[in-house]
């Protein structure tokens, strides 16, 4: 109790090792993981900025250029950079850092990287807990780089504020474009590798499907090229992402969002509060294995078997009440 | 609820051979551990800023240019400076035995020379961590 009072303070302070504790406390789990979130869960209002797009599109690198370029924006930077658990041993190699090490030692700047554990979105499952942790750490701008995204991981969007698709040349034609999913979450396309000769083409089927897409709308997302290999669009990039942050201020929008998320918190607290009571009510653990053998032996379907069970916990919370 | 083991391989100085570097990385990341890898090239200052960050158990130094008496107990240095003594060091590469004994005593607590098995590394790691629990 004590203990983790302590690492609370330590982490609204601004001390990195307490942040970095924090951090791996809400991966790990369990009860501890409720005592820090329940202290820094007011704390703090960072600008939440997500950065996806498929393996090798320069996702890390581009960050490593954007954080320069925020420091005129912001007054402290934290990167959480997610990378794949092997589905197999649960190990992982966390290797986006290697791109932006020369920020290590800034005192402005924190990075930590995340192994996604199972997770499939695109980020881990902690994701938004460490964002709420450097949040109180007072990072006013915390960006997230998530796995190497295909087609449809779009966990970022629901925790970002801006999300940055990254495209590069060469990973397919219009018909890709097309699909849905991932192409349709950008508040900003950026196609990087712009050195390459197919960029151009990209652009130009991207900005059809954006101008199709936002017809109607009040935001269209910017189309960007840039080159992290000659230092190209990176200011541009920037501008984009404050651009998109003062528009989703000024229409109301952020506040949805915010709203959105601590709906989210509420329903996904009390979803693994009343699994875990009423497991234990109905003795789940205890009676799984005489289901399955009732259903495996043709005497019931699971159809049978939860409708029984929730008319049981009903009657049994109406005798309560 | 199930507790990662964290460690970060570093190659601190300027030799650039990286190649036992990456094999324990993936070793480790075959073992079940997640491994944060920052290349070459990196300063005792920043292997102790990255070792902090990113809140690890370890860190595994790879040294193969001969200045390992020099950097490795830099590394420790700086961790204590910074208030981390508790993170676990250990090293690896071209490392002549009479050596040893010299970092052994500046607090790193582990060294493997070439031909170790991986399996020695690993049961180092899960002996340090059983320690670190109890």
């Amino acid at each position: 109790m004590k203990k983790t009072d302590n690492l609370i303070e330590n982490i609204k302070s601004g001390d990195i090792r307490s942040i970095a504790r924090g951090i791996s406390i809400v991966e790990n789990g369990g009860y501890e993981r409720e005592m820090i979130l329940q202290g820094v869960y007011t704390e703090g209002h960072s600008y939440i900025v997500g950065i996806t797009g498929p393996p090798g599109a320069g996702k890390s690198s581009l960050i490593d250029l954007l954080i320069n370029k925020f420091k005129n924006y912001f007054k402290k930077v934290a990167v959480l950079a997610i990378d794949p658990s092997s589905p197999f041993t649960g190990g992982a190699i966390l290797g986006d850092r290697i791109r932006m090490q020369r920020h290590t030692g800034d005192p402005d700047v924190y990075i930590r990287s995340m192994a996604s554990r199972g997770h499939l979105g695109g980020i881990s499952g902690a994701t938004k807990d460490a964002i709420k942790v450097v949040s109180a750490a007072g990072y006013d701008l915390v960006i997230v780089e998530t796995v190497g995204v295909g087609q449809s991981e779009i966990d970022v969007v629901k925790l970002a504020d801006t999300t940055v698709l990254v495209l590069v040349p060469g990973l397919g034609d219009e018909i890709q474009a097309m699909k849905s999913g991932i192409m349709e979450i950008g508040d900003l396309f950026v196609i990087n590798k712009s050195d390459r000769p197919e960029s151009e083409k990209l652009a130009t089927i991207v900005k059809w499907m954006v101008d199709e897409h936002y017809k109607e709308k009040k935001y269209k997302p910017p189309i960007i090229l840039t080159s992290v290999y000659k230092n190209e669009g990176i200011e541009e990039t920037a501008r984009g992402i404050i651009s998109h942050k003062d528009y989703i201020y000024e229409n109301n929008i952020h506040a949805q969002k915010i709203k959105m998320r601590i709906e989210d918190d509420i329903r996904g607290l009390l979803e693994g509060k009343l699994n875990s009571f009423i497991e234990h009510h109905i003795k789940y653990p205890e009676r799984i294995e005489q289901w399955v053998e009732k259903i495996y032996n043709g005497r019931s379907t699971p159809f049978d078997i939860v409708k029984d069970i929730h008319e049981n916990l009903i009657i049994d919370v109406k005798e309560k009440i | 609820m199930e507790r990662k083991i964290r460690i970060l391989i570093a190659k601190p100085g300027l030799d650039g051979h990286d190649r036992g570097a990456k094999f324990i990385a993936r070793a480790l990341r075959d073992a079940g551990m997640e491994v944060i890898y920052t290349g070459i090239r990196q300063t005792p200052e920043s292997i102790a800023d990255t070792a902090i960050q990113e809140d690890v158990d370890f860190v595994g130094l790879s040294l193969l240019s001969g200045a390992h008496n020099v950097l490795f107990p830099k590394v420790v240095e700086e961790l204590k400076k910074k208030g981390a003594e508790d993170i676990i060091v250990f090293g690896g590469g071209v490392i002549p035995e009479d050596d040893i004994p010299f970092l052994k005593g500046k607090g790193i607590q582990a060294v493997f020379t070439s031909g170790t098995s991986i399996n020695d590394v690993i049961d180092f790691i899960n002996v340090k961590m059983n320690e670190k629990n109890r």
